[in-house]
């Protein structure tokens, strides 16, 4: 009895609810339509039109037109999904058949883990938007995140067969490379805001304007002038990292398709397939999320009144509630276009290239960065 | 032999990448405009739109076997065809013409005539080698089916396909 | 050797050889690598040079007035020329004699004989049957103009003709070489054919009130070098180009006439003869060559039964085994028809079943005084050698039915006969407690077995037999076997295996091995020794008894 009543029921709920809230309303959704976004953008940026019709083959049951339920390809994620489904989960037999079905689960979960920490919202309906406020929030994205490169690495060396083991190999390599820089790069955000905790960040950022825009809150202080150049630096380095931790071209060669057939998931069919495919997707969500939260203000959006934690019964709290949550998810998705929009930009690194950039340059970058950081924050008032 | 590619001088502004970087998003996105506002028309919506008004004389479509205009079957089974084919897609069973027909003259027909249009290559060899101009590649090019089966095409579908070519070999025509 | 026809000194086409006298230019010139076409010459049939497609330039030495050859810087004899061209194919080569192959008025020879040839000559090569082994096609491409200066009316001539049972006859392709007339009157001894009518009309034509029927007709189209002489079973069949030529042998008789199996996808279009002077020349009866429709037939057994039902392979053999070990005193009844290789284990398979009672069916008719021996088994002598029966072929056959019907023999291994053909009565074959046979095709034993293992047919399998001269020769497989059946010589060896033999034998060479380690005639040869064309076994003389 004692026991159960120490038990923090309402919270385990509210955490239940928001997860769900998170990942089937909000992130698998985007996750598809980022999938979409993806071959839409891609084709423009190509003069090609992309998916533009999908529907159901009713005509194969003998009616005189297929039925178009989304507009234009709109309906494709969900076909892309059927079609997972449907597949043949086709295992090779000289497989390491545990690592290998594990290898998936290590590749999408992480990447949703993050997710936790991470304040999508402010308040709605009493809660934080928050599933788990934790003090060591960015501390946690950062180890959390670095464990999906064990579902490639897994991937690779279980899939016993050269091209995935090469992609396996490459994928260790640079994660463990731009791990670095990306961490570095964040020190300095961290030390202006003087905390870990990634609410806070959001709340600094409300009073003082964004640390990308420091103008959002009206005012530009001398300081927050000075301090936007290691900013940028901060910025620039970060969103890099960024890329060649989620694998994105110009840094997929894991899964360079010119040189490895498909690297680290050459063997991987149907969900097991998807789920590879869905987990790098999520990791792009996740990465662009803190960014968000980083650098642009999160949920916040300037000149909009901020609701509380008692307001946010109300029918106008609930409204502001929706609208941070969409602001930021709105902001999110920017930034998921601009990675689109690089990958089909930018050709492939080498892989010296890339390892020379990585140790060369970001990390050095990143490492001065933060002395000047200290620099400005010691001597500007 | 070695041969040292000479490597640009890059500037300062090159080597660190950035300005180049958003000079190709700037191309990038210019594209994507442009098809946004509807500016570039490059792709076909294919079953709604059509190129076959632009088809040219030399389109290599379906291969078909055509009759003369006395409705004889053109192809006399020489299997030349059947061996040209790089896929070996055609597949012929030679027959004679009973005595009685009134091709008699002519000797020899395929009795079967099968071309694999899920094989062919399009290549147009067979037309070319063909020593009685029997066979033709014609505009046809939608050929689809639902099975392997549905792939072949026999005698009588490539005659359908094929119709009727007058005038081009005279040498089996009764005398005059 | 020193008894030898003396060789003469010849120039060809400035180079000087040697030859033996008595060689023909057109076959020194060949021999000299500088081939000459032709089309009526043919090295088997007497010399009518009618068709001057063989035209060169020759000449003899120069003479001084004291009958001397006039030597040149080289001393070698001057060459002089005959001013008009002369025909290769009915001249014998001569002391000191000229030849030129290239010259460019043997050029113009050619271009102008290949005109004419072509004068009257049907545009048919779509639908002609020889398009691809025309000699016509191939001068014409090599020797010929590539354009026709011909405006008149072409001469129409009869197409379509049969003119026997088994030959067609397309009278506008004719070139009017006479081969197949000398053919006929020479070698098949049967003079049928001749020409009828004169000049641009001539035409080939059987006799009257005669037909093309000797048993010797498609030799002739054979020899046709153009598309006038067809065959009537293999018309329209396939175009040659497509055929995979698999040199083998003749199973038809004791001779074993070398040929060419002519296949396409696993399927048999027609059979030519293949040149072996030590055996059948160029020739093969019309008979022999169109006997292998059987093998495609739809009759074919093609997976063993066992109690008439099917069975798999491995059940089939065993049960063979057990069926004969159960059933007390044994006989074997082995076909001449086998190859060695296959005859070999059978006598290996009957020491290990105990059979002490084995004979072959013997198959003795009249020779027909051309190729056909009187011997129809192609594989007596082997029979012979490895002891397939003992005595003579059929000496015991009466003993082996006798013990059936007695009751003394209950079980019988078959090897490719049926017993009715041996001797046996339907009932007798009711009595038998086992009853195995391998065949290809149903007959009253397969209907009456107990075991019926469905073996491979001679095109279907290699292996090699003796002739009724002594001449090992090779038989080689130009198709699969048809549906689950198996060479005879696996069934042999799995049946030896069953009874507990370890044979070890993975490959038709393994079995030659063995053979010739067991068999003295064999020693020290294997299936690669026996060539194309054959190998001298025994001597001649000695197997004459077989051919009584
Ligand atoms: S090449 Fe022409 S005539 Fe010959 S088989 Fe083919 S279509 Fe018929
Ligand atoms: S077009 Fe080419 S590939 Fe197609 S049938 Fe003709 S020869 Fe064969
Ligand atoms: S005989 Fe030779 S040249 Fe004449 S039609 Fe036949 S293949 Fe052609
Ligand atoms: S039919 Fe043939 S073999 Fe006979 S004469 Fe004519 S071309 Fe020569
Ligand atoms: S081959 Fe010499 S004349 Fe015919």
């Amino acid at each position: 009895m004692e026991l159960l009543n120490t038990i923090p029921w309402m919270l385990i709920a509210s955490s239940v609810a928001k997860t769900l809230f998170l990942i089937f309303l909000v992130v698998l959704p985007i996750v598809s339509y980022t999938v979409y976004a993806e071959r839409r953008v891609s084709a423009l940026i190509q003069d090609r039109l992309g998916p533009n019709r999908t529907g159901f083959p009713i005509s194969l049951f003998g009616f005189k037109k297929d039925l178009q339920l989304f507009l234009g390809g709109l309906g494709q994620p969900v076909a892309d999904a059927v079609k997972f489904l449907l597949k043949e989960e086709f295992t090779p037999a000289h497989v390491n058949k545990f690592y290998f079905w594990l290898a998936p689960v290590l590749a999408m979960v992480p990447a949703l883990s993050t997710l936790a920490v991470l304040p999508f919202g402010n308040y709605l309906f009493g809660q934080k938007m928050v599933v788990a406020d934790v003090n060591v929030g960015i501390l946690y994205v950062f180890a959390i995140a670095s464990i999906g490169v064990y579902g490639i690495v897994l991937a690779g060396w279980s899939s016993n067969s050269k091209y995935p083991f090469l992609g396996g190999i490459r994928a260790s390599s640079q994660m463990i490379s731009y791990e670095l820089s990306l961490g570095l790069s964040a020190v300095p955000v961290l030390m202006i805001i003087g905390n870990l905790n990634l609410s806070d960040a959001i709340q600094y950022q409300i009073d003082n304007g964004w640390l990308l825009l420091p103008f959002t809150d009206g005012k530009l202080t001398l300081r927050e002038f000075l301090l936007w150049i290691p900013v940028l630096i901060s910025f620039i380095v970060f969103t890099i990292s960024m890329f060649a931790e989620t694998n994105r071209l110009p840094f997929d060669l894991p899964e360079s398709e010119t040189e490895l057939v498909a690297g680290y998931h050459t063997e991987y069919s149907a969900m097991k397939f998807a789920l590879f495919f869905l987990g790098e997707y999520a990791a792009m969500i996740a990465g662009s999320s803190i960014i968000v939260v980083l650098f642009l203000g999160g949920w916040h959006v300037p000149l909009l009144p901020i609701n509380t934690l008692e307001s946010s019964m109300t029918p106008g709290g609930i409204a502001l509630g929706f609208l941070h949550i969409t602001a930021f998810f709105a902001k999110v998705i920017g930034i998921l276009i601009f990675f689109i929009w690089v990958r089909w930009t930018l050709p492939r690194f080498r892989f010296d290239q890339l390892m020379k950039l990585g140790w060369l340059y970001l990390f050095e970058i990143a490492l001065v960065n933060i002395f000047i950081t200290a620099g400005i924050i010691a001597l500007v008032k | 032999m070695a041969y040292t590619v000479r490597r640009p001088n890059l500037t300062f502004w090159e080597k660190i990448y950035l300005p180049n970087i958003i000079a190709g998003l700037a191309i990038t996105f210019k594209h994507l405009k442009k098809m946004l506002k509807g500016e570039t028309h490059v792709v076909m919506q294919y079953p709604e739109e059509k190129w076959d008004a632009h088809l040219p004389e030399y389109y290599r479509g379906a291969p078909t076997l055509v009759k003369d205009e006395h409705g004889r079957e053109r192809c006399v089974s020489c299997q030349l065809c059947e061996f040209i084919c790089p896929p070996r897609a055609i597949k012929i069973t030679p027959g004679s013409i009973p005595s009685e027909s009134k091709f008699a003259k002519v000797e020899k027909f395929p009795e079967a005539f099968d071309i694999d249009m899920s094989r062919c290559i399009y290549c147009g060899l067979c037309e070319e080698v063909c020593p009685e101009q029997a066979i033709f590649l014609r505009k046809d090019y939608a050929v689809t089916g639902e099975s392997r089966a549905d792939m072949v095409h026999h005698k009588e579908k490539l005659y359908e396909l094929g119709g009727t070519m007058p005038d081009l070999v005279h040498k089996w025509n009764p005398e005059k | 050797m020193s008894t030898e026809v003396p060789l003469l000194n010849v120039q060809i086409d400035g180079v000087w050889m040697q030859f033996p006298k008595g060689t023909k230019v057109i076959e020194a010139c060949s021999q000299a690598g500088k081939f000459i076409p032709r089309y009526c010459y043919h090295p088997k049939l007497s010399i009518p040079g009618n068709c001057r497609m063989c035209l060169i330039e020759m000449g003899m030495p120069k003479m001084t007035p004291d009958r001397k050859p006039v030597l040149g810087p080289d001393g070698r004899p001057e060459i002089g020329w005959i001013p008009r061209p002369q025909i290769s194919c009915a001249q014998d080569v001569a002391e000191g004699m000229g030849i030129r192959t290239d010259s460019p008025l043997v050029k113009e020879c050619r271009q102008g004989v290949m005109e004419f040839l072509l004068i009257n000559h049907p545009l048919d090569c779509p639908i002609c049957d020889q398009a691809g082994e025309c000699r016509l096609q191939e001068f014409s491409v090599e020797y010929g103009n590539s354009h026709s200066r011909f405006l008149e009316r072409k001469v129409k001539k009869p197409k379509n003709v049969e003119l026997g049972p088994r030959v067609t006859l397309d009278a506008e392709r004719c070139v009017l070489c006479s081969r197949c007339i000398r053919f006929m009157k020479e070698v098949a001894k049967d003079d049928v054919l001749g020409f009828v009518d004169r000049g641009g009309f001539s035409t080939i034509a059987c006799h009257p009130e005669k037909t093309l029927e000797s048993n010797y007709s498609l030799n002739t189209v054979d020899i046709c070098p153009v598309g006038a002489l067809t065959s009537t079973d293999f018309r329209f069949k396939m175009r040659v180009w497509f055929l995979k030529e698999t040199k083998s042998i003749d199973v038809n008789d004791g001779l074993g006439c070398n040929i060419l199996i002519g296949s396409r996808e696993n399927h048999i279009y027609r059979i030519t003869p293949r040149e072996n002077n030590d055996v059948n020349g160029n020739w093969i009866p019309d008979s022999h060559r169109l006997n292998f429709k059987y093998i495609q037939s739809e009759e074919r057994i093609l997976a063993p039964t066992v109690d008439q039902k099917p069975a798999a392979w491995t059940e089939a053999t065993k049960a063979a085994v057990a069926k004969l070990k159960a059933a007390g005193k044994l006989a074997m009844i082995v076909s001449s028809k086998l190859t060695n290789e296959e005859l070999y284990l059978a006598k290996r398979l009957a020491t290990a079943l105990n059979i002490t009672l084995h004979d072959t069916l013997p198959r003795f008719e009249t020779p027909d005084g051309i190729l056909i021996p009187s011997d129809r088994n192609p594989n007596t002598s082997g029979a012979r050698l490895l002891g397939a029966f003992t005595k003579e072929p059929g000496a015991h056959l009466k003993e082996i039915v006798e013990g059936v019907r007695k009751g003394t023999i209950q079980g019988v291994l078959s090897l490719g006969e049926d017993l009715l053909d041996c001797g046996f009565a339907h009932e007798d074959l009711l009595k038998l407690k086992a009853l195995v046979v391998t065949s290809i095709l149903p007959n009253a034993s397969t209907k009456a077995a107990h075991v019926v293992l469905s073996g491979a047919a001679w095109a279907e399998k290699r292996g090699s037999m003796v002739n009724i001269h002594g001449r090992l020769q090779r038989l080689n497989k130009a198709v699969e076997p048809a549906g689950e059946s198996r060479d005879d010589w696996e069934i042999l060896r799995d049946l030896l295996e069953a009874t507990g033999t370890v044979a070890a034998l993975h490959s038709i060479e393994d079995v030659f091995r063995s053979m010739s380690q067991d068999v003295p005639a064999f020693a020290g040869l294997n299936l690669g020794k026996i060539g194309d064309l054959g190998l001298q076994l025994l001597p001649k003389q000695e197997t004459a008894t077989v051919t009584a």
